[in-house]
């Protein structure tokens, strides 16, 4: 089998494979990731893919920051999720600082972040008919969205970028007055469920491109370690809201939910994610109703003074962990205090993370009309992913093991000096 | 005989031009009516003609590891082949400007033309993913040319029961004499059938979705044409908005031939006017028909499920038309 590099086309039309790259920059990819296939005919042989394009040091940033501060970054690693990575943020900080959030805050937290997760969803959805260049369904579904954007805005003074966490609570309150345009909203998703699930499940070019295409079976999502709805359309029962009830959720008795409710059985294919994350907007519009109806009075922030809360914060010392059932599945912050300005460490860990390794198992054997709805059914976030990338004078290293271990022991005695131990 | 000849010669780049501004307005309306279908509100009518306008004086670029001579010389032969079919068709109350010098079957090979020049390009430029492109151009078209076959040979099959004696293949012929005025209930419930199979082979030949597996953009980065810029961009554009007028003319050719100034009693100059202006009535329905509605309404196929679509269910469709319009003339 002879490897024909890119470029060199012409002598792919023999029966030899032939290595196709996709990406970093490509239409069908919103952020930089290559995959390198050997493709045989149309069929994918082997899969590959090159991570880290777009580090942005945001970690090593933040620990140069106070966490009020850092908020700020923690909302901007992804467009997206900028909730989903605060409010797991928040939850390390408070747990490092002992700060108990008062119930009102909890509540309008799991509000925003299910609002965040029916707009991601649902962009999902449109992206992922463009994919397979059904754009009118992009263009529909997309219009579907915006009426939840305009109740973020409503709520939070932004479309995207939401703001609305702070330490110890949330910044801005719901009003009772604004209780009805959010319920308003949530029926008119109830109500285009129906409509949505009939675009996405019945229909026969739809199903026809994503019914058995990609398949993960439940023991590689085990094996591989997959979150959020990846998993759950591989029949894996595995939602933090479920397991670990943090925020309101320990009111809201989620479950997690699996494709065989809509579509009788379990297949861990590409229309199955679809079935999952239809699903979960309309689990999430329920949930925002059950929270209007269940809101307590009180507080919203466990210290509304941001000085007050910095200074302790300074105080605070210890190691903290926060996670959030982010819309692509769990995501991990955890932060390190030693009783100073700033953290003495973050790392972020985002579902995407997780869900990178499944697209081989997903891919292989598959059609190159496959790859970018295959790749964008886990809906991947590069940005949230890339946490590093290894440069010496400007060239790209790939570090083994071995090296990677000698690196980090290197780096734990430093900490250790650091630390004073 | 000088003076045909002269009318030809003189006509000739009347139709090229008339064939490529008018292939434009339709691709113009065509993204207006799609934009409108996608509640969207879309480009202007004009924007096709300011595409064209804009590749013209962006810089040309031939790719290094291409063959250059070939991938410079398809598009070319892209556009000039489909202008060129242009001259074989009826066009409104004007007859074939060739008639005479080249019938149906002519045409069905001549409009194999554009879509090879597309292959030869894509393999011509040395890009992987133009290579993806060029071979699934390639099996697209030979996926669709077998019930297009059926098409066009049915329709003559049935002119020749009707009228021995006639040159069937003859265009002027065909759309001088309505298929479906031939035909009881069977036959024309079979007409009906053919003519769904040649719509359904309009968005192959024009690759548009969900048959654009050549050029899909999400896969393959605009595949055949990934290569391509400026000049010959903007030829392969032309050849295509050409190409749309050219198999709208042949639909209407084998189906809706009919004229309004017959019924109407228009006389001379006024009458192939109302012909003219009926004619691009009834292109902008095949256009519709054919490709606007399809690539909104559908998602894109993979390149096997197309050829399943042609293989399987058009050629499916168009025999059973076949069988319909035969039982029809064994009964008649």
């Amino acid at each position: 089998m002879s490897k024909v590099k890119p470029g060199t086309g012409r002598k792919a039309c023999s029966s030899d494979s032939f290595t196709l790259s996709i990406g970093p920059v490509h239409p069908a990819l919103k952020e930089p990731v290559r995959f390198n296939c050997e493709i045989l005919g149309e069929k994918v042989t082997r899969v590959d893919f090159e991570l880290s394009q777009v580090h942005r040091g945001i970690e090593w940033i933040g620990t140069r920051r106070n966490p009020v501060q850092i908020l700020y970054l923690a909302e901007r690693i992804c467009g997206i999720c900028n909730i989903s990575h605060s409010l797991a943020f928040c939850r390390a900080v408070e747990s490092v600082a002992g700060i108990e959030v008062p119930a009102r805050a909890q509540y309008i937290r799991t509000i925003i972040a299910e609002l965040e997760r029916i707009h991601s969803h649902i962009l999902w959805a449109g992206i992922a008919a463009h994919e397979i260049g059904f754009d009118s369904v992009l263009h529909y579904t997309w219009r579907v969205r915006e009426r939840v954007l305009d109740i973020i805005e409503y709520l939070t003074g932004n479309r995207i970028t939401k703001a609305m966490l702070m330490i110890g609570g949330v910044r801005r309150d719901i009003a009772e007055k604004q209780y009805p345009r959010i319920r308003e909203a949530m029926n008119y998703y109830n109500r285009y469920f129906d409509k949505l699930k009939k675009i996405f499940l019945a229909d026969p070019i739809i199903k026809a491109r994503t019914r058995d295409t990609g398949i993960l079976s439940k023991a590689d999502g085990l094996g591989l370690c997959v979150v959020g709805p990846t998993a759950r359309a591989s029949g894996i029962k595995k939602d933090v809201r479920q397991d670990e009830p943090y925020a309101a959720y320990p009111d809201l008795d989620v479950r997690a939910i699996t494709p065989d409710e809509i579509t009788g059985e379990i297949r861990g294919d590409v229309y199955d994610r679809i079935a999952v994350r239809l699903l979960e907007v309309r689990q999430s519009a329920k949930m925002i109703e059950k929270c209007l109806r269940q809101m307590p009075a009180g507080k919203i922030a466990y210290e509304e003074k941001v000085p007050k809360l910095l200074a302790d914060l300074r105080g605070a010392e210890g190691e903290g962990i926060g996670r959030h059932e982010a819309p692509r599945g769990e995501v991990f912050h955890y932060v390190k205090m030693v009783g100073e300005a700033s953290p003495f460490s973050w790392k972020v860990r985002a579902p995407t993370y997780n869900n990178l390794l499944s697209w081989i198992p997903m891919l292989l054997g598959e059609q190159i009309a496959d790859i970018p709805i295959v790749a964008a059914s886990t809906d991947p976030c590069m940005s949230c992913t890339n946490r590093a990338v290894i440069t010496d004078s400007g060239e790209r290293k790939v570090l083994g093991q071995d090296m990677l271990h000698k690196l980090s022991v290197r780096k734990t005695s430093e900490l250790r000096r650091r630390l004073g131990k | 005989m000088i003076d045909t000849l002269l009318y030809q010669i003189l006509l000739v780049p009347v139709v090229a031009a008339a064939g490529i501004v008018l292939g434009l307005l339709y691709k113009g309306i065509d993204r207006v009516l799609a934009a409108r279908m996608q509640a969207r509100v879309g480009p202007p009518v004009t924007q096709p003609f300011r595409d064209v306008k804009k590749l013209l004086i962006k810089e040309n670029i031939v790719p290094e590891n291409a063959v250059k001579w070939l991938f410079s010389l398809m598009p070319v032969i892209a556009l000039s082949a489909s202008i060129v079919i242009l001259l074989y068709l009826p066009l409104g109350g004007m007859g074939p400007l060739l008639h005479g010098h080249g019938d149906l079957i002519l045409v069905l090979y001549m409009l194999i033309f554009p879509s090879l020049a597309l292959v030869l390009g894509g393999f011509a430029s040395g890009s992987p993913y133009a290579t993806v492109g060029a071979q699934r151009e390639m099996v697209t078209m030979l996926s669709y040319e077998f019930p297009l076959a059926i098409t066009a040979v049915s329709i003559a099959w049935l002119l020749s029961i009707a009228n021995p004696g006639l040159a069937v293949f003859s265009l002027g012929i065909i759309s001088g004499n309505p298929v479906w005025s031939l035909v009881g209930p069977a036959g024309f419930a079979g007409l009906a059938l053919l003519f769904v199979t040649l719509l359904l082979v309009m968005p192959g030949e024009l690759g548009s979705v969900p048959f654009d597996v050549a050029e899909a953009e999400t896969e393959i980065a605009a595949g055949v044409l990934v290569e391509y810029s400026g000049r010959n961009l903007a030829l392969f554009y032309l050849a295509d908005a050409v190409k749309t007028i050219v198999l709208g003319a042949i639909v209407i050719a084998l189906f809706l031939p009919w004229g309004i100034s017959g019924p109407l009693g228009l006389p001379g100059m006024m009458g192939t006017l109302a012909d003219g202006l009926f004619f691009l009535v009834k292109l902008f329905g095949v256009i519709f028909a054919g490709s606007i509605f399809i690539r909104v309404a559908v998602a894109r196929l993979r390149i096997t499920q197309v050829v399943k679509a042609y293989w399987g269910y058009a050629t499916l469709i168009a025999l059973i038309g076949l069988l319909l319009i035969s039982i029809d003339i064994v009964l008649w």
